[in-house]
């Protein structure tokens, strides 16, 4: 049962990323990442991670894609490709090294891989994975709470519309 | 019970797909996109060892992820808009001012 539910997730996460790597227009590069996203999801249940899943759903999924499509919708007709590019030779290499890459990675992953055992009861739930970012974790939880801060503050700099005078320095 | 060198094999794919996206894609927009992949291949990863070790450390971290991504799309995106707006492009080559 569990590899059933993994092998669709997983065949539907692979199928999504070529998505998003192959696709034409932005937009359906971003519902491919929908696609993956949500099928990672699946897999951290697999793995016994409710809590991350539905943050996995509710940040990535409800926040995050939503942002790239907004930004996609406010582009649009003008954010494809140029015809010609300048480094010809670039996806030939690009293919011949990520299969490399891709060999040493999953020779890596071989290796650090080991049995499972059955995780004890109440194994990442909410109230497990709050208690050890409360007690274990706190300074880096506030410090997770300024980079935001400080991602909204840049995001207000960046997207404010430069003040009448100041064009000619662009 | 699905052995976890399933998860890291998916979780190297992953990788691997959204590296290749950044090497061979021009479009900002999906460059970024593939960033993202990678980002969510490396938390399964994370997953997948939080599982394997049954230490929740792992899934601890992935969350640390989450946030810190949340603030890079944010940030981003925001480049990417300005640079459009003042280049009329997302095509990286056209966006060579640093080029050596």
């Amino acid at each position: 049962m569990e590899w059933v539910v993994f092998l669709a997730a997983a065949v539907l996460a692979v199928g999504g990323s070529i998505g998003v790597v192959a696709a034409r227009q932005p937009v359906h590069s971003a519902v491919s990442l929908l696609v993956v996203l949500v099928a990672l999801a699946v897999t951290y249940l697999v793995l016994a991670a409710q809590f991350i899943a539905a943050l996995q759903v509710i940040i990535y999924a409800g926040a995050i894609v939503v942002l790239f499509l907004f930004v996609i919708m406010l582009l649009h007709a003008r954010s494809g490709e140029g015809l010609i590019t300048k480094l010809p030779r670039q996806s030939a290499a690009a293919a011949i090294f990520a299969a490399l890459y891709l060999a040493v990675l999953l020779l890596a992953a071989f290796g650090a891989a080991a049995p499972l055992r059955t995780p004890p009861e109440g194994f990442g739930t909410a109230q497990q994975v709050g208690e050890l970012l409360f007690v274990t974790y706190l300074l880096p939880f506030q410090m997770a709470g300024v980079i935001l801060l400080i991602g909204i503050v840049a995001a207000v700099v960046l997207g404010r519309r430069s003040p009448p005078g100041a064009d000619e320095e662009r | 019970m699905v052995p976890s060198w399933a998860f890291l094999a998916l979780s190297a794919v992953l990788f691997t797909v959204g590296a290749l996206g950044v090497l061979v894609r021009r479009n900002a927009l999906i460059i970024f996109m593939s960033i993202e992949l990678m980002l969510n291949s490396v938390n399964l990863a994370f997953v997948a060892f939080a599982r394997q070790h049954l230490s929740i450390d792992g899934q601890v971290a992935v969350f640390f992820v989450l946030v810190v991504t949340a603030a890079e799309v944010v940030v981003g995106l925001a480049l990417i808009v300005d640079i459009f707006r003042a280049r009329e492009t997302v095509d990286i080559d056209d966006v060579d001012l640093l080029r050596g």
